[in-house]
């Protein structure tokens, strides 16, 4: 009698599913506008994901804000280690997003390559944080009497449109590079495979990486990217999408305060997609002159 | 005016204020009523600069923004007052001239108020007599806690009549009196002693401001104009940083006390940083596009 009062009690358990919200200042918001969208694979729905509004969209880019400068004034060796433990995380839960690659329609074997690519990624730009610099960086020849030399600041807080079809790879090649040189990103991902980006959330908020540093929304592109172009606050836009109306209306649209553009159009699944001009992309040079003694007189300078 | 004491402090239902409070954040304000709002917030900021290392520049600074808010907006308010310490009441004097900008001056040993009845006095006439047209006085705290109401009743009378014509904001520093009874306590022995404004914080302690200290203080100020006829202002200060939580303030006010305190002469927000979010707020809705702190003056 015992025996089959507990094989009842098995066949009624239920699963506890996910629910899957936004990723905002390092904590997981609903959207505000308490709307939502249920994508779908093969009938089957993914579930109810947010569908964020311009709302959404303004307070993740607050949060990137305040978050912006902390995150850039980490050493680069600290910022490496943060995205190496971001791999290490993500390892860890390797079969969990392989799982979730598949039921978004993924197959297997593109699902498992798609995650360890993008834990190799992400190692890959944890290696470039200290890096990128002396590359880019120069010392200049000048005819006065000055010290002249040229280093990279991050621009500040980039929006992300991230790739429709490769809702992890896509979204990781996308935002590892931009955050190595401590800029902030707010990203807007896959839209009908959106539910990686929410489960990478919660690998970024293990990962001693300050809230606000990577802020993740999910909807509809469409919806957001004229208010996203039109906003004051964002220093850069990366669009990877196919869409070519929307990328010119962004291009337009971000004139105002002069937003640098970057359509990526890269196939991240090509390990020579990732490459340190990507974080090349997202910075700024700065150039000092610093008065010296005369040089001439010597000969020589720096 | 009573110049005595009360004898009878009503107490607070702790709860039920919170829970008021937190209702006047549901209301929705969008559009027309939202930019009437705005320049309204404007209208009533007390713009403020109290560090030790004020200096004559940061305080001209101070005043020309007080009266250029955002030169690219026109028709814009200006701000209520510029709120400085003593010594630099003479210059904002000078630097606000010709403009309705008032000028207030912290005293009476801020923000502690631990000094000699004589000292804060004569700090006060010293503000007094370069100009200032309020003056900003904190309450002894550790005598109220002492339970000598007595003595910061007195004391609030004597600055009172040192002020003169100067209008007399009393500062309670509620987050050094515990609790809320304290705070409505508090604020029927400024009322009854003659403030003008009774005023929630110094801005130095934490927590400064918030929105169920100043319903309480709201309902001292009505309680004593049902029983006497007389307005008292309000000013809550420090931690109002957002033009959406100071539209709340304004609801409250509104719901508690109506819209005859809805005037810079009755209602004043301390800030600093206030300013600007309303200022990109406003910007906001003309352009419709949000706006970034790279484009405003600094605070």
């Amino acid at each position: 009698m015992a025996k089959k009062s507990k094989n009842e009690t098995n066949s009624v358990r239920v699963p506890v599913n996910k629910t899957y919200k936004l990723y905002i200042g390092g904590a997981f918001p609903r959207t505000e506008s308490g709307r939502f969208y249920s994508p779908e694979v093969d009938g089957v729905s993914l579930g109810s994901i947010c569908l964020s509004s311009r709302k959404d969209l303004r307070n993740a880019i607050v949060a990137a804000r305040s978050a912006q400068a902390g995150w850039a004034s980490r050493t680069a060796y600290n910022r490496s280690q943060i995205l190496y433990r971001i791999a290490e995380m993500l390892e860890g839960r390797s079969e969990q997003f392989v799982a979730e690659l598949k039921s978004q329609g993924l197959n297997v074997a593109r699902a498992k390559k798609e995650v360890a690519s993008s834990i190799d990624r992400l190692i890959y730009y944890a290696g470039w944080c200290d890096k990128y610099q002396q590359i880019f960086s120069s010392v200049n020849p000048v005819a006065s009497s000055h010290f002249n030399f040229s280093v990279l600041e991050p621009m500040g807080v980039v929006f992300v449109v991230a790739s429709e079809d490769s809702p992890l790879l896509g979204l990781i090649s996308a935002i590892a590079p931009i955050i190595a040189s401590g800029n902030s990103v707010v990203a807007l991902a896959s839209e009908s495979k959106p539910l990686s980006a929410i489960t990478l959330a919660e690998v970024l908020h293990t990962s001693d990486l300050p809230g606000g540093v990577v802020n993740l929304l999910t909807g509809n592109a469409g919806e957001l990217v004229e208010h996203a172009a039109k906003h004051l606050d964002l220093n850069a836009i990366a669009f990877d999408r196919d869409n070519a109306e929307q990328l010119e209306l962004i291009a337009r649209e971000s004139a105002a305060n002069v937003k640098r553009v970057r359509k990526l159009c890269l196939d991240w699944t090509d390990v020579e997609s990732a490459n340190p001009y990507l974080i090349h992309d997202y910075c700024e040079v700065k150039t000092t002159w610093h008065p010296i003694e005369k040089i001439s007189a010597s000969g020589s300078g720096y | 005016m009573p110049t005595t004491l009360p004898s009878h402090f009503p107490t607070v239902d702790q709860v039920g204020v919170v829970e008021r409070a937190a209702r006047f954040t549901t209301r929705s304000i969008k559009k027309v009523a939202k930019m009437q709002g705005l320049r309204m917030v404007l209208n009533m900021i007390d713009l403020t600069t109290l560090e030790g290392m004020d200096t004559a520049g940061k305080v001209k600074h101070l005043c020309y923004k007080a009266r250029h808010l955002h030169d690219q907006v026109e028709g814009l308010p200006s701000v209520a007052a510029v709120c400085v310490y003593p010594n630099f009441v003479g210059l904002a004097k000078k630097e606000v001239s010709g403009s309705e900008i008032k000028v207030a001056s912290v005293a009476t040993a801020f923000p502690s108020g631990n000094s000699s009845l004589e000292l804060k006095l004569d700090d006060v006439r010293m503000a007094v007599d370069q100009g200032a047209d309020e003056i900003d006085m904190v309450i002894s705290r550790g005598r109220f806690h002492a339970g000598d109401t007595q003595y910061v009743f007195d004391e609030i009378a004597a600055v009172k009549e040192a002020c003169k014509t100067a209008r007399l904001k009393v500062i309670l520093e509620t987050g050094e009196l515990g609790t809320l009874d304290n705070v409505r306590k508090a604020s029927d022995i400024a009322i009854a002693a003659g403030a003008d404004f009774i005023k929630t914080s110094t801005g130095k302690i934490k927590p400064a401001a918030t929105m169920p200290v100043t319903l309480v203080m709201l309902e001292a100020i009505r309680d004593h104009f049902f029983a006497t006829g007389q307005m008292v202002g309000m000013k809550p200060a420090g931690g109002i940083s957002k033009s959406k939580l100071a539209l709340h303030y304004l609801i409250m006010v509104k719901e508690t006390l109506g819209p005859a305190w809805l005037d810079n002469h009755w209602f004043r927000f301390g800030a600093s940083s206030l300013a600007n979010d309303v200022l990109m707020q406003i910007v906001k809705q003309k352009t419709g596009a949000y706006q970034s702190a790279d484009y405003f003056s600094l605070d």
